[in-house]
């Protein structure tokens, strides 16, 4: 808050209005018409729309393409998450151990933040590609028959490797920060004591890095579950028989491919319920910080 | 670095090598496969060294494209990118630094609400209500526009939350002197807060440009024309053949194209782009 403010009435309205102006046009008329759709059912001409309560959110939960999505939203977001912090606090650790390298380090490895999801979607789509891909072949030697476009599983790992490579650079920079906000006297105090690295990597540098942790989780969550909708789309296309359709995929399928103006609505609401929710943790976590 | 444990640190080299290279692997054989002809993918094996064609799939791609797959020059659609990051990325600065200085310097009836209103686009990302924007944008008739391209996505909440973050900061003496000295709310704005953030502008910039030129979902949606095709979006209508194997060396040069300048903004403003990055997650 400000002591000295000026005392103009209409003038903060003027610099809010272009903001405020596009925030209700782009954001809050179509959000508000996403939840009146969702509530509507148009008929097979799309001329008239009659009011049928919940029953989308119902045809919805009893779809087993629904609760399919939901489950593979769920499993692709956390095995990014994973895959994506595991190996970035792997390279922060190892970054902090350096004194003089750590820059040249630290460059090489944020760069991948720069690249389009949808371009790192093609890049491994080449790489794992069964008939020119590198990694096939690789795999072949060792007696693996990689197919993404029959096996589901294979086409999992594949938007999952091509999400979390992105995404490692992101959660790097942020463990390092992290790292170097711990005392250095803490795990001096810890070696003269006579604990090891590993013990004190657990018992000292893990727990105090939390915060920093816990906020990644959020944000990686968020990541996974809405901006990798260019890695899909760009790869798997939500196949073979949806084993990659996660729930933002769908959204944009039944609404524009499948023309279900109503279940996508439904869907949306859905949606914007679980990122609503998922803000109000982060800046809860903002406010009071996750602290020993 | 605690004490000198030699085997740790060379094992920590270790880990850091081998990640500089998987993250480095996909970039590496996409610029390979760039450099080779269009036969070098037919036989099999896959090419691991540059070839001989580099010039000649950069220079095809850059001027005439892919006919075949209606997608315009890649220099064009480069150039429809620069001008939408461009686009996005400053004018989300200019409508966010001008809310957060009615926020943080004005006392006004509903201002509490003001700032809930703008609080909201944070939580609505495009993904999530793409058909109703979808349809606002085209009952405004600004699909194939770059004001389509741009003004939806230049609502932000996160740049609002960050002027207001370092005006917060800033003294309240600053305001006091100005106005002694007789300056206006705009003065001071132009002469004392645009200069004093200048920093954290530019920051911003960088963040916001990789953003911009990284849009995918909207630009698919918004351009049916060709000339409006932006690169990361048209990357893949070339990519998607219908019959046949795709012109590789020709999409990983596309590929190429469309990460060299955000990746170049990152290398080059490293400093400016962890400020960034940093600062807009607070």
């Amino acid at each position: 808050m400000k002591r000295t403010i000026f005392s103009n009435q209409l003038l903060p309205w003027l610099l809010l209005a272009p903001q405020l102006a596009i925030t209700f046009i782009f954001f809050l008329w179509p959000a508000g018409q996403a939840i009146k759709q969702s509530f509507l059912r148009e008929d097979a001409f799309g001329i008239n729309s009659s009011f049928v309560g919940l029953a989308n959110f119902t045809a919805l939960l009893d779809s087993p393409e629904y609760l399919n999505s939901l489950k593979v939203t769920a499993v692709f977001a956390i095995s990014v998450t994973v895959v994506s912090m595991g190996v970035a606090l792997l390279l922060a650790v190892a970054v902090d151990r350096m004194l003089k390298s750590s820059r040249t380090y630290t460059t090489l490895l944020v760069w991948p933040y720069a690249v389009a999801p949808a371009v790192a979607g093609i890049l491994w789509w080449f790489i794992f590609n069964p008939t020119v891909g590198v990694m096939p072949y690789v795999l072949e030697v060792i007696g693996y028959d990689w197919n993404h476009i029959s096996s589901k599983t294979d086409a999992m790992i594949l938007v999952v490797i091509a999400s979390a490579w992105k995404q490692i650079s992101y959660n790097f920079l942020f463990f390092v920060a992290g790292l170097q906000a711990i005392p250095a006297s803490m795990r001096e105090a810890a070696a003269i004591d006579g604990a090891g690295p590993v013990r004190r990597f657990f018992d000292i540098t893990f727990p105090l890095l939390s915060p920093t942790t816990f906020f990644l989780l959020v944000v990686n969550i968020v990541y996974s579950m809405f901006e990798t909708f260019a890695v899909i789309d760009a790869t798997t296309e939500g196949g073979p028989a949806q084993a990659t359709n996660i729930m933002v995929y769908k959204v944009y399928f039944d609404g524009f491919i499948g023309q279900n103006l109503g279940s996508s609505a439904a869907q949306s609401v859905i949606l914007m319920l679980i990122v609503i929710s998922l803000t109000v943790i982060q800046f809860r976590w903002v406010e009071k910080k996750v602290e020993y | 670095m605690i004490e000198n444990r030699p085997g740790l640190n060379a094992l920590a080299h270790l880990v850091l090598i081998l990640g500089v290279v998987v993250v480095a692997l996909p970039v590496w054989v996409a610029f390979v496969a760039s450099t080779h002809g269009p036969t070098d993918f037919m036989s099999g094996t896959v090419p691991m060294w540059p070839g001989p064609h580099l010039v000649e799939n950069y220079a095809k791609m850059l001027d005439t494209g892919l006919s075949t797959s209606g997608t315009p020059p890649v220099g064009w659609m480069m150039f429809n990118s620069l001008v939408m990051a461009l686009s996005i990325a400053l004018g989300k600065i200019a409508i966010s630094i001008l809310s957060a200085f009615a926020i943080v310097y004005f006392r006004f009836p509903l201002r509490g609400l003001a700032f809930w209103c703008i609080f909201v686009t944070l939580m609505l990302p495009v993904e999530v209500r793409i058909v109703p924007t979808f349809q606002v944008v085209a009952g405004l008739g600004l699909l194939n526009s770059y004001a389509g391209l741009s003004i939806p996505l230049i609502a932000s909440a996160t740049a609002t939350f960050l002027f207001r973050q370092v005006f917060l900061t800033m003294p309240d003496e600053l305001v006091e002197a100005a106005r002694i000295d007789g300056a206006g709310p705009m003065k001071f704005f132009r002469d004392i807060l645009l200069p004093l953030s200048r920093t954290n502008m530019a920051a911003l910039f960088v963040i916001l440009f990789i953003y911009g030129w990284n849009q995918y979902l909207w630009p698919l949606l918004v351009t049916t024309s060709s000339d409006y095709y932006t690169i990361v979006a048209g990357i893949k209508r070339l990519a998607d053949v219908v019959d046949g194997l795709p012109q590789w060396h020709l999409v990983m040069a596309t590929a190429v194209l469309a990460m060299l300048p955000p990746v170049a903004v990152v290398i080059f403003m490293q400093k400016l782009f962890v400020k960034g990055l940093v600062e807009t997650e607070k």
